[in-house]
């Protein structure tokens, strides 16, 4: 009995000790002792952090986007032969960091889940002191991974995310995005759609069931049914399936003569193998040619699906045959040090690393709040993708869209892709109004 | 059992225990662990694993899909965000509630067989509700994006009390303390500290007794008229309420809940931390939660800048060959280094890093107390 006395005494004894365990931290981190906003820097250096997916299904993405992120940071602080900047129509960055600060960086992995990669952003900022968060290859990440950004207080700049929702309904002020979305790719590839195959089809989608995947079946069949096209039938399969040839059956009995793979990385190169396999494009529908098309391309994709890619038809962001100045320079760098060209991923990842950098020179400082300003509304030249706009109502960058095929007559193994068309930025462009969401006020983490 | 010595012996590992959690940030700050979201990982991965521990470690029912109470302890959490309060107590309330009773549905289907088949049972339910979750449920889900928090949510309690969040996205708070940094962590620990002194009393019960016998032989438990279904059911839901509160703590440090936190891969890593640490032990589960979420968190991060700084005394051209071969066991190359770490692990020390570390306490003090009241339950036959 006075055993059992004594345990309740030293268990109060010890809630009082957590008490003032509790205690101790908050008057430690409370708002006094804080800086100016999260992570101001104070060395002679400033840390970016690059959070991108390492593991799992999109990790040839993630690969290339920290290759061109470490080139990014070469030329930001001017080592290498400066590459777009050089072309980029901001003079600010004179190659000697930002605002007289280095430019140094830590990694992570984002396994392409949501959880890992909110972890890995939180290490960066919390331990490592980052003072924005770049990279991505999946939308489902990156809308984690902004919304994190958003409550610690740093600025998230996408990586490679297509879907609406990013600079749509799940929009945040502290986030902001370069590549384009679902939205242009159907805006921009229905005309060409429609001068290869007419106004009377019926598609059949086959759509990875996922935020990405809802978001581009509902671009693709908006502006296809606007063609006039019927849609037979749409199909979720789920991500990472190996196997779609039980998706694929169903298509040749469903009377349609479009497939529509709503498909990206390793899924896309095996349904699209697939479908071919299965004679698809031999078939006449309807008294017309069967044909597939690919929505969002990659240069990666498409290399993985070697000559089931020829003349199918896609959109993509950026592809390192174009013969702009900012393109070439990229080129050029990049494959001096890694000794090939960069894909559409690269592109977007070194163009937001670079942005960015800009945009805390001509801010003066890397508040977030003013960095945002500087960025808002921003127009520029000279990064691959013609004058664009970084619109301040929803963060998402406005530019013309490449619409690509397959090519049927390849010089190398890069060179798989042709472009077709690029359409100017004003068919695709949209009021921020149309999908919704609000940016809500910066957060400076204060 | 329950002598006076036993007792003692508990307090003492209690309280050395409740200190080193509490000072975790400045222990944990010289190997680069010090920060406070791998902190409340710490915490709330070895409250998971704790739980765990109660099921296999006492009953030897091996489950494989512990992850799916996980997640819908956090689904729970954040809906209770979403629709009533942001207060954690309220949301942990329900997350445990929730998780004890979607353990209790699929232990009651699970249990009526045992050994592989229950593990492949609970492995195919947990799936199922991984895909539930990822796609079926998705209007309460949201699918793959996962659940988040939004301004427009009701959250009519709040309402009701008058609180009002302005145009910024709330995070969860006790009395004005948000719930994330520093005041995240020790609220994950205080927590963490409760329900290692409870997981302390389940072992030390005749209730903890009655499942170590299920594991020793439940055929001759049967046998003498005794029905040890309620026992197994009963462990099976505290370790799903362990792992629901693990969750809803997962959404009050960071009001998001994802369906991969339900996947067969989560549920796996969770056996790995209590088999790593060592099943059976009282504070085996804690150190292998710690030791797996370290080597996710820190080992990965690791990249070649990192390496070429560490070899850097060494001459060039030996600096870049340890790099380069080092280089595959850290970044992405992490599992790699936890895989051999486990097989070494599993082969030399079967009763984990805790028989390891029990291996060295009597070396030292060979004349000692008769050894650690955690080995009593693990005796190693192998000895």
């Amino acid at each position: 009995m006075r055993k059992y006395d004594f345990t309740r005494r030293s268990l109060l004894k010890g809630t009082a000790l957590a008490g003032v365990g509790l205690a101790a931290p908050t008057i430690l981190t409370s708002k006094s002792w804080a800086a100016n906003y999260l992570n101001e820097p104070t060395g002679s250096t400033v840390t970016f952090g690059f959070n991108v997916p390492q593991t799992g299904a999109y990790a040839d993405e993630g690969a290339d986007e920290l290759r061109a992120y470490e080139l990014a940071v070469e030329h930001i602080n001017g080592e290498g032969d400066g590459g777009m900047l050089n072309t980029f129509s901001s003079k600010e960055l004179k190659g000697n960091g930002i605002n007289g600060k280095k430019v140094v960086f830590v990694t992570g992995d984002t396994q392409t889940k949501s959880d890992a990669a909110r972890a890995s952003a939180k290490r960066m900022v919390e331990k490592d002191g980052a003072i924005m968060i770049t990279g991505g290859s999946s939308s489902g990440v990156a809308v984690a991974v902004q919304s994190y950004c958003q409550d610690a207080g740093v600025i998230f700049m996408a990586g490679l995310t297509h879907s609406n929702d990013t600079t749509g309904k799940d929009k945040r002020a502290n986030g902001f995005r370069h590549f384009f979305n679902t939205e242009m790719s159907g805006a921009a590839l229905a005309p060409v759609l429609e001068r290869n195959f007419g106004k009377d089809r019926v598609a059949y989608h086959l759509t990875a069931d996922y935020n990405w995947g809802w978001s581009q079946e509902g671009s693709i069949k908006k502006y296809t049914e606007k063609l006039g096209w019927q849609t037979a039938s749409a199909v979720r399969t789920p991500l990472g399936s190996g196997d779609f040839s039980q998706y694929i059956t169903p298509v040749l009995n469903s009377g349609a003569d479009v497939l529509v793979l709503n498909h990206y990385g390793r899924d896309m190169v095996n349904s699209l193998t697939q479908s071919v396999q299965f004679g698809l494009r031999d078939k006449q529908v309807n008294g017309k040619e069967f044909a597939i098309v690919v929505p969002l391309y990659s240069r990666l994709m498409a290399q993985g699906a070697g000559e089931n890619v020829k003349g199918i038809y896609g959109s993509t962001n950026w592809h390192w045959s174009l013969q702009d100045e900012g393109s070439k320079a990229f080129v050029k760098s990049f494959g001096q040090k890694y000794g090939f060209p960069p894909s559409q991923a690269a592109h977007t990842c070194y163009v937001q690393a670079i942005l960015y950098a800009d945009a805390a020179q001509r801010a003066g400082t890397f508040r977030p709040s003013g960095v945002g300003a500087a960025l808002e509304g921003f127009e520029f030249d000279g990064m691959g993708n013609g004058p664009t706009e970084y619109r301040a109502d929803d963060h998402q960058c406005f530019k013309d869209v490449l619409v690509v095929k397959g090519k049927e007559n390849p010089t190398s193994q890069f060179d798989v892709l042709e472009v077709v068309e690029i359409t100017p930025r004003a068919q695709v462009e949209y009021p921020a109004s149309l999908l919704g969401g609000e940016l809500g006020p910066y957060n400076d983490g204060v | 059992m329950g002598n006076t010595d036993t007792k003692r012996k508990d307090l003492i590992l209690l309280a050395g225990f409740s200190a080193v959690v509490l000072l975790a940030p400045f222990i944990f700050g010289p190997v680069g662990a010090g920060y406070p979201d791998l902190l409340q990982k710490f915490a709330i991965f070895g409250i998971f694993a704790m739980g765990f521990n109660i099921l296999f470690g006492l009953t030897g029912y091996l489950s494989f899909g512990h992850a799916a109470f996980l997640g819908v302890g956090s689904y729970a959490a954040v809906w209770t965000f979403k629709l009533l309060t942001m207060n954690p107590f309220v949301a942990l309330s329900l997350a445990v509630l929730i998780g004890g009773l979607f353990a209790l549905a699929i232990g009651f289907v699970c249990l009526r067989r045992s050994g592989i088949y229950f593990s492949i049972l609970t492995l195919a339910l947990a799936q199922m509700s991984y895909n539930l979750a990822y796609s079926v449920l998705t209007p309460i889900t949201n699918g793959e994006t996962g659940l988040q928090l939004a301004q427009s949510d009701p959250r009519s309690l709040d309402a009701m009390f008058g609180i009002d969040y302005g145009a910024v996205l709330p995070s969860s708070h006790l009395f004005g303390i948000d719930m994330t940094g520093y005041p995240g962590f020790y609220f994950c620990a205080v927590m963490f500290i409760a329900c290692f002194y409870l997981s302390m009393r389940i072992f030390r019960s005749p209730f903890g007794m009655m499942l170590r016998a299920v594991k020793s032989n439940q055929n001759r438990m049967n046998y003498t008229g005794l029905n040890s279904r309620p026992y197994t059911l009963t462990a099976f839901v505290i370790s799903g309420m362990y792992a629901g509160l693990a969750g809803g703590l997962l959404a009050v440090t960071d009001p998001l809940a994802g369906a991969e936190r339900m996947q067969w891969t989560a549920s796996g890593e969770v056996v790995l931390m209590t088999i790593l640490g060592g099943a059976g032990t009282l504070l085996g589960p804690v150190i292998g939660a710690g030791v797996i979420k370290y080597f996710e968190n820190i080992f990965s991060a690791f990249n070649e800048g990192f390496l070429l700084d560490v070899f850097d005394f060494l001459p060039e051209v030996i600096q870049h060959a340890a790099v380069s071969v080092s280089s595959l066991f850290v970044g992405e190359g992490w599992h790699l280094t936890l895989g051999a770490l486990f097989m070494v692990i599993v082969i030399f020390l079967p009763g984990g890093l805790m028989e390891g570390i029990n291996r060295l306490y009597r070396k030292f003090r060979p004349k000692g107390g008769s050894s650690d009241p955690d080995a009593a339950p693990a005796p190693a036959p192998a000895e």
